[in-house]
């Protein structure tokens, strides 16, 4: 009888990390490994993978583990993701393939993500020659990605693997979108992410960076340069700020802004230009997975103490529940059910004090969340000297300014046919989001695996005549 | 990869550099930007596209030093390439049929008045132009824009030549003259646009200012230059750069424009000690 228990994830010791960057959670022993892997069931009905956006084929992949198949594994996982290694690390498991789990009904689930990540970091360095074409001919076919993040990646892997002729454009000077600028080099280390995409390169992936898809390049260029069919994977846009008194005083960020500071442009570093300023009292306003990221960063940019306040209680946070546990291992604290109404400054122009409301809960809205309101008169102040808001995106103006013929959503989302992903340019797709609005990266992978199904199609039917 | 292809020094420190790029210079439009990088470590900075030359594929950039970038990309020699460089960014200024325009600026700001009066005067508006320095040692562009302006002010701070005052001095002078302004276009430190601003909103003429804060992506991502128009928030980036100077809200965007001033004081001095201290001969 195999052990029944979750094996315990090694991780970095708070105390220690939080004076470093380094990733916080450590890689499975081989024996951890193997031991976990015999755990799972193998049930016929697979319902963890009916919770993996992309379908991997989990048993599949964790029965190679367990019968020493750990090559097999890393192939059997690749068949489905363009990014194993991203994909074990920042899932959302526990509320997908995890949360399916039967061995989870009486004991726990089966730690896929751990199990996944183990065998592509095992692997992600090996440099495997790519899988050869199925459809050489095709390879005269171009197609355009606009944006290197997860969705842009997934969609040009795809394709690579069918055989197309791939070139990615990325607006900024690196590679990756938010899995570079965005997520914190502790949670994703961007060796990984340089090695993923060394990976898609290897595939016969092309990469520009420095081209803004609507202002270098229009659509329409893109069409005369021979691309066939075009992606588009531009990501979420602009950040939200709450249009509250105070907001551009100085030391008021926004996540965007302050975690490219530091996660793409090295701001911590000596050696590196950009630079920030000395963070104090830091207020995180906000909930979800960017607002820990955020939290942990400043805890590790040596903020004098770091406080995240959001407006509804703690069961309600967005954030995936790994990531509120590490925050609070790190010294984060919370203060759950306030609301910012104004940031007021020193005589030097700086955040000073954070003035808030206090809330409370009441129905559950159309979204199955529960509302907020303000209790009335109950206010308070919080020390500040930095105050960071990580409350969302709203659509990016650049493409809706240039491409007149791109339909776009009354909220500002890219509008596409929900089964061919097409956007109402013909041979125009989009993903991610773009088209959803800010979600998961897993989400947008997603996207990208099924625009490439979709261009592959639109392709066969409408371009190449050797397929048809 | 975008090479430099010509580099000239205006004034002590002011540079005007010439770059390869075909896809820029295809698309750029007066009024426009490019986010460039000098090295892989350094800083994304935005700078106006003083001039582009579509048949030959090139942009050119007047930039004045005034901390660790710019310090290391005016140490960058012809054949030199820069690490990364992006654009045209934002929107071009809007050259409506206007019959007269006051071109106002100050400083380096000069280089990005430029294009919008040569723009202006080729689409047959007369154009007074007004350059604002500190000395005469700082004059920049004053051939160009003679060529283009039916009148040229200079003024200087310390009299040293022209006018010696502020531009807004000049600008009142004229309106008090009885010039009827259909519009000001005023390009320089935020102190300048504000203060223009303010008289023009006197006498009711439109005023156009070109606003250029901290901006990292240039794309509308980060939030960095983001101001307030009318009550609104606009990115300098996407929604700019250009803005109507009678709804822009500049004491608040002067006050978090200096957050960094400390850090670049002490980073600009390591650089030039640095410079100071290489051996010339490599």
């Amino acid at each position: 009888m195999a052990n029944t228990k979750r094996p315990v994830i090694p991780m970095q010791n708070p105390r220690e990390r939080v004076n470093n960057f380094s990733e916080v959670v450590e890689n499975l022993s081989d024996e951890m490994a193997k031991n976990e892997a015999k755990r799972c069931l193998n049930c016929k009905t697979k319902p963890c993978v009916a919770g993996c956006p992309i379908a991997i084929d989990i048993p599949r992949f964790i029965g190679k583990i367990a019968s020493g198949d750990n090559l097999g594994a890393y192939r059997a996982i690749k068949e489905y993701s363009s990014l194993p290694a991203v994909c074990g690390r920042v899932c959302p498991q526990e509320k997908q393939c995890e949360k399916n789990c039967v061995q989870g009904i009486k004991s726990d689930p089966i730690a896929i993500g751990a199990l996944e990540r183990y065998v592509a970091d095992k692997y992600i360095f090996e440099n495997f020659a790519p899988k050869a074409s199925s459809c050489q001919p095709d390879r005269l076919l171009k197609v355009a990605i606009a944006g290197s993040g997860p969705a842009g990646l997934t969609c040009a892997g795809n394709l690579a693997n069918l055989g197309y002729n791939v070139t990615v454009f990325e607006a900024l000077h690196a590679l990756g979108g938010v899995l570079s600028y965005g997520i914190p080099e502790f949670r994703l280390p961007k060796a990984i992410v340089e090695k993923e995409i060394d990976n898609l390169k290897r595939a016969g992936v092309k990469f520009e960076t420095n081209v803004v898809i609507g202002k270098t390049f229009s659509i329409k260029d893109l069409f005369s340069q021979g691309f066939s069919a075009i992606f588009l994977g531009t990501g979420a846009g602009v950040p939200r700020f709450m249009g509250i008194q105070g907001e551009n005083l100085q030391g008021v960020y926004s996540a965007n802004e302050f975690l490219t500071r530091v996660n793409l442009m090295k701001a911590y570093k000596d050696d590196y230009d950009t630079p920030i300023k000395d963070l104090g009292k830091v207020i995180v306003v906000g909930g979800g997975n960017v607002a820990m990221d955020t939290a942990r960063v400043a805890v590790r940019l040596g903020a004098k103490e770091t406080t995240l306040v959001y407006r509804r209680s703690e069961e309600e946070l967005p954030a995936r529940r790994e990531e509120i546990e590490h925050a609070k291992e790190e010294g984060v604290k919370f203060k759950f059910l306030s609301n910012p109404k104004k940031i007021l400054p020193n005589k030097n122009g700086r955040v000073c004090t954070l003035l808030c409301a206090k809330m409370q809960l009441s129905d559950i809205d159309n979204y199955g969340r529960r509302k907020v309101v303000e209790k009335k008169d109950e206010v308070f102040y919080m020390d500040a000297d930095t105050v960071i808001m990580a409350i969302g995106t709203l659509p990016n103006p650049i493409l809706k300014a240039s491409e007149a013929k791109l339909k776009f959503s009354d909220t500002g989302q890219v509008i596409v046919d929900q089964e061919t992903l097409m956007t109402s340019i013909d041979g125009v797709f989009a993903g991610g989001d773009i088209v959803s609005g800010a979600a998961t990266v897993l989400l947008a992978m997603s996207a990208g695996k099924r625009a490439a199904k979709a261009i592959d199609k639109y392709l066969k039917q409408h371009r190449c005549a050797i397929c048809k | 990869m975008y090479t430099i292809l010509d580099k000239v020094r205006l004034n002590q420190t002011v540079t005007k550099m010439t770059i390869q790029d075909e896809k820029i210079a295809k698309k750029a439009k007066p009024g426009q930007f490019v986010i460039l990088q000098v090295h892989e470590n350094g800083e994304r900075i935005p700078l106006t596209i003083a001039d582009c030359d579509k048949d030959s594929g090139t942009i050119s950039i007047i930039f004045q030093i005034v901390g660790t970038t710019t310090k290391k990309l005016d140490n960058l020699e012809v054949e030199d390439g820069l690490y990364a460089l992006v654009g045209p960014l934002g929107n071009g200024t809007i050259i409506s049929n206007y019959t007269k325009a006051a071109v106002i600026g100050g400083g380096v700001g000069g280089a990005i008045a430029y294009p919008i009066a040569k723009a202006l005067e080729k689409n047959g508006c007369e154009v007074h132009s007004i350059l604002g320095f500190r000395n005469k040692d700082l004059i920049i562009l004053q051939d160009e824009f003679k060529a283009v302006s039916k009148k040229v002010f200079i003024t200087t701070d310390d009299g040293s030549f022209g006018h010696k005052g502020l531009v807004t001095d000049t600008l009142s002078d004229q309106i008090n003259k009885g010039e009827s302004y259909d519009v000001v276009f005023a390009i320089g430190p935020l102190i300048m646009m504000k203060c223009v601003s303010e008289l023009t909103r006197k006498h009711n003429i439109k005023t156009v200012v070109s606003m250029n804060p901290i901006m990292i992506d240039g794309t509308g991502m980060c939030g960095g230059c983001r101001l307030m128009v009318d009550g609104k928030m606009k990115f300098a980036c996407v929604d700019g750069p250009d803005f109507d100077g009678h709804k822009v809200d500049f004491d608040e965007i002067i006050n978090r424009n200096s957050i960094y001033r400390d850090i670049e004081r002490k980073s600009y001095e390591k650089t030039c000690n640095l410079f100071n201290n290489m051996p010339t001969n490599i």
